[in-house]
Formats: C-alpha cells, structure tokens, sequence
C-alpha cells in the first residue's frame, strides 16, 4: 500500500511541473508591460519607477531566463513577491489557505452527509416519488448558479431571518451560508452518482451470490453494496473537486471570505501578475493532493485497484 | 422521471430562452442601456415595470431580455468550440494513436488539472472583458471530457469491421474518421455538448459577476446580479428576476441532455450521473 501511495503521489509532480509552464506562458503573453500597466487607475507610474521596477523584476530578460528563474525559485518555493503588497505572495497565500480549506471542507461535508444518503434512498425505491423528488431536487442543484443561491440564502436567512451574518469572517456560524452555497452542486451531483452507483450494484453477480449464500441483508449492504458505491461517489467527488475550488473563488467573493479565491479575483484586478500565479499554483496544488488523496483511499477500500 | 418528460420540458424551456433572445429587440419594452430614468429608481415589480426597475431607473424586465442574447451567444458558441476542439483532438488520437495519442492525453490530463473557472478566469485577466474574451475563455477551457468521450469511442470504434473494410478500400484516414467514425459517436457527443452548455452559461454569469465578463452597464444576467447584491437590502427583486432566468435556462439544457441521453445513448442508462 506505501508502495502504491508513493507511486500515486510520484505521478503527479510532473502535472505540477506543467501547470506551473502553463501558468508562466499565459502570464508571459500579456501584451504591454507589467511594470507600466500595475499602476492601472492611478495614472501612469513615473519613467524613472518603471525602469526600476522592470529591473527589480527582471522583466528585460528574455522569456527563457525568466522561467528558468521562476522555476528555480519555485522549486524552492518561493513564489515571488506581491507587485501591490510588496509581500512574499507566499505569505499572502498561508493567510488565505485555512478560510478556503474550511469552506471547501465544510461543503464536501455537507454534500455528503446531505447527497449520498438522498441517492441511497432514491435508488433503494426507483420510481417512487422520493425518487422523483430526489432526483428533481439533483438536476437542481446542478442548474441553479451558486452566487445567485448564495444571495437568496443570504437575503432568507441573514437579512430577513436573522440566524446567520450576512457576510465576512468569524466563528462557524459564518460558514453556515458559504459552505451551504457551495456544497450544493456537488451535493447534487453525488445524489445522481449515488443513485447509478448503487442501482448497478445492487444488481451485480457478487450480490446475488451473497444473497443466495444466505447473508443478511445488513451484511450485505455493509459489505457489499456500501463498499463498491464508496469508490465511486469518491471518485466523483475528486472529480468534483476541481469545480469546486472554481466555485469557492465566486462564493468567496459573494460572501467577502477571506480566501484564496477572493485573492485571486482583486489580485487579477490589481494585475498582481506573481499573486494571481500563486493562487493558481495552490489551487491545483490543492486539487492535485486531494485527488491522490482519494485514489489512496480507493486503494483501500477496493484492493483490486491498487493492481490497476 | 417519465422518459419524455425530461426532454419537452427541458426543450420547451431551451427554445423558449432562444426565443427571448432571438425576439428581444421587439418584446422588451425600453432600450436595455439607455432608458435609464432616475425618477424611476427602485420601483418594485408592478404593471408598468414587471420585474421592476433598478438603481438607475431601468427596466429590469427589459434587461433581462436582452441578457438572453449574451448567456445564449456565449453559451451556444462557445461550447460549440469546445465540441470542435475536444472531437477533434479526440478521434484524432483514438484513431492514430501513438506520440500523437500521449500528447493528446497529456493535455487533457493538464487541462482536468486545472480547475476550468480558475482557467477562464486567467484567460479573461488576459484579455480583457468583453464578448470575443469570453467566447475565446470559455471555448478553449471544457474540452477535456469531449475529448476523453470522443478518444475512447473512435478507440472502439476503429477496430469495426466496416471500418477495416474502408480501409482496404483505400479511403484517406480523414474520409474513414469523418464518414465513419464520426456519424457512430454523434448521440454521446451531442448529450456532452447540451450538457457542457449549460455549465459554459454558468461559467459566463460567474465570469460577469466577478466583473470579468461583460461589463456594465450592458445586461448579462450575470452583471446584473453582481449589481443586485449591493442592493438587496432595499431592492431584493433585482436578484430574483437575473437569477431565475440564468436557473431556467440551465434547468433547461441539463434536462434536455438527460432526455437526449435515453434516446441517444440507451446503454448509459443504467449508469448515468
């Protein structure tokens, strides 16, 4: 199982390496100069500043050096320092990485305890009405845009109701609506994933046999049933992951949560070119290590897979 | 489900959203930007105004209207680039294989790798706001599982025997990919697309809404909410009308694909998601 874990972990690094190349070209092609365009809203920098700056920064060099700097530095993890904060983006970046694993944490949770037990019930009664409800509830949920959600829990619930603040960052009440707005796409999704999974198994050989050996059904769901469908809603779910922290960067805007993904958004805004590559370097970095994550745990659920 | 009620519903609501935009010019009531009438500030839906009126005094229903053109031309066109990209990458490497067949699935392990809000969002810091921006974002971001769908289907489909027999009979390997191939996948291809459409019109109204995509004060549903949210206090239904056009619409697309899904991809059924 080490074994399989250190493999598993190996074949990502040179996605990471990519990500990083890709994340450097996109930011590299952007016509006019960094050095000129930061002081955007505020009138052109001084002559002088910018010829500075551009040597700071080492803008004059060619592309190849360039990347082959940033890659050293990289490796070292040094992401480069902040253009509007003059910071480490490092730095930046521990700041916002807790408030965004918090919230993207707290709608997984969410999803799961909400979605899978929904598609569990589902499929146990295809064609039922808690089937229809259920899975009318999932098409739902995945056609709702979450900012538009988030405003009218937001609206309900904070302003109308009260039980909640309305926005910004705190103790757990704050999360409540965040994690709510966030978790309910892929709650909709594992509901639908949910359901399949478990209609498919409930029907494969193995759980006949099981039946007919004499089994009792608690077993065989514990066993049987519960096993298979949880490699699959995982998979999803790591599938999944990915929109989600494409999702957290608007919600987190919405609910002015100090993130990455609200770092991002004013980073893009401010044309903070070193931030707005850390923050996507970490989000992939995130996206990458829960993915292993999960395959790991796949691994140990299902044996089968780690000979895959 | 009923087996046809997802798609008439679903279509139904589709065609109705093509229809509002295709009719917008000549069922909105004022002109979306210009008719804007401080004296008219904030009123609530009512006879004159339907769905209101915002902070300038314009007609929320006619800005709504008019937002259909936007989230439908990005939508359908920018997903359209995403089929033609992702189908040809894909049966490209299914049907070669070889150094072409890794590069190919390289990139799109690359591209599965990177969130592709995150992806769009980058490119649209790039660009700029505006419509070209858009399409160019969010066309060159959702390939990857057309792409995956279109790879493994030619990978099945090339060893058919009508396709060995096209082979002796001399046909160029883009005539055997076009008139063979192709024709085989279309059904799994078109419930992908449908579906990717609907995710490319929320991706549009995240984008306007962070003041990344189509900027004021030109109506994208996704621009307005972004407005709305500072006013939901004093005038909640700014946030209604926006919101459930973008829902509908999408409710629309996904339950379109679910339904095209049963007649044209039967097998799926049974493991759908």
């Amino acid at each position: 199982m080490l074994a399989f874990a250190f493999r598993r972990t190996l074949q990502s690094f040179p996605t990471i390496a990519a990500v990083a190349l890709v994340v450097f070209v996109l930011f590299s092609v952007i016509p006019g100069s960094i050095a000129t365009s930061m002081e955007d809203g505020r009138g052109p920098v001084d002559a002088a500043v910018a010829e500075r700056m551009r040597k700071e920064l080492g803008l004059d060099d060619p592309v190849y050096v360039r990347f082959a700097n940033y890659a050293t530095k990289l490796a070292m993890l040094d992401l480069g320092v902040s253009f509007r904060t003059r910071e480490p983006v490092s730095q930046l970046l521990a700041k916002r990485m807790w408030p965004t694993l918090q919230l993207t944490l707290a709608a997984m949770v969410f999803a799961i305890l909400i979605g899978v037990p929904l598609g569990f019930v589902a499929a146990m009664r295809p064609g039922s009405l808690i089937d229809a409800v259920s899975m009318v509830t999932a098409v739902s949920g995945l056609s709702i845009p979450k900012f538009w959600f988030g405003l009218l829990l937001m609206y309900l619930f904070a302003l109308k109701l009260g039980w909640f603040p309305t926005f910004g960052y705190g103790g757990w009440w704050y999360l409540v609506l965040p994690a709510v707005t966030l978790g309910v796409s892929p709650l909709a999704l594992l509901a639908r994933t949910t359901r399949a999974a478990v209609l498919e198994v409930v029907n494969a050989d193995f759980v006949r046999t099981a039946r007919s050996k004499g089994m009792s059904e608690t077993r065989v769901v514990r066993w049987h049933v519960m096993r298979n469908v949880a490699v699959i809603v995982l998979t999803t779910l790591g599938l999944q992951f990915g929109s989600l922290m494409g999702q957290a960067v608007v919600v987190e805007k919405l609910f002015s949560w100090p993130g990455i993904g609200s770092l991002l958004v004013d980073s893009v805004f401010q044309r903070d070119i070193p931030a707005v590559q850390g923050c996507i370097l970490v989000i992939v970095l995130f996206f990458l290590i829960v993915n292993t994550l999960i395959d790991i745990a796949c691994a140990v659920i299902d044996p089968r897979i780690k000979y895959a | 489900m009923k087996l046809g009620a997802n798609l008439s519903i679903g279509g139904s609501l589709f065609l109705l959203a093509v229809a509002v935009g295709i009719l917008a010019p000549w069922i909105a009531h004022t002109d979306p930007v210009m008719d804007a009438n401080l004296m008219m500030a904030e009123e609530p839906p009512g006879r004159e105004f339907w769905f209101g009126t915002d902070a300038q005094g314009r007609d929320i229903y006619s800005r709504v209207v008019h937002g259909a053109r936007i989230s439908l031309t990005v939508g359908i066109f920018a997903q359209l680039i995403n089929t033609i990209i992702g189908t040809a990458l894909g049966l490209s490497a299914g049907y070669w294989g070889g150094w072409w067949d890794d590069f190919v699935t390289g990139l799109t392990n690359l591209l599965l790798a990177i969130p592709s809000l995150i992806f769009a969002l980058a490119i649209m810091a790039i660009l700029g706001p505006g419509l070209t921006s858009l399409l160019i974002a969010l066309g060159l971001t959702n390939w990857s599982f057309t792409c995956r769908l279109a790879r493994a289907s030619a990978l099945s489909l090339k060893s058919q025997s009508y396709v060995q027999a096209s082979k002796v009979l001399g046909y160029s390997d883009v005539r055997i990919m076009f008139t063979q191939i192709l024709p085989n996948m279309l059904g799994p291809l078109i419930v992908i697309g449908t579906l990717g459409m609907g995710g490319t019109i929320l991706a549009e109204a995240a984008l306007s809404f962070l003041g990344l995509g189509i900027r004021p004060p030109y109506p994208s549903w996704g621009s307005m909410l972004s407005e709305a949210r500072d006013q939901i206090t004093t005038a909640p239904w700014l946030s209604v009308f926006p919101g459930m056009a973008i829902f509908l619409t999408v409710l629309g697309l996904n339950l379109l694909g679910d339904g095209l899904r049963d007649i044209l991809d039967p097998q799926s059924r049974s493991r759908r998601i």
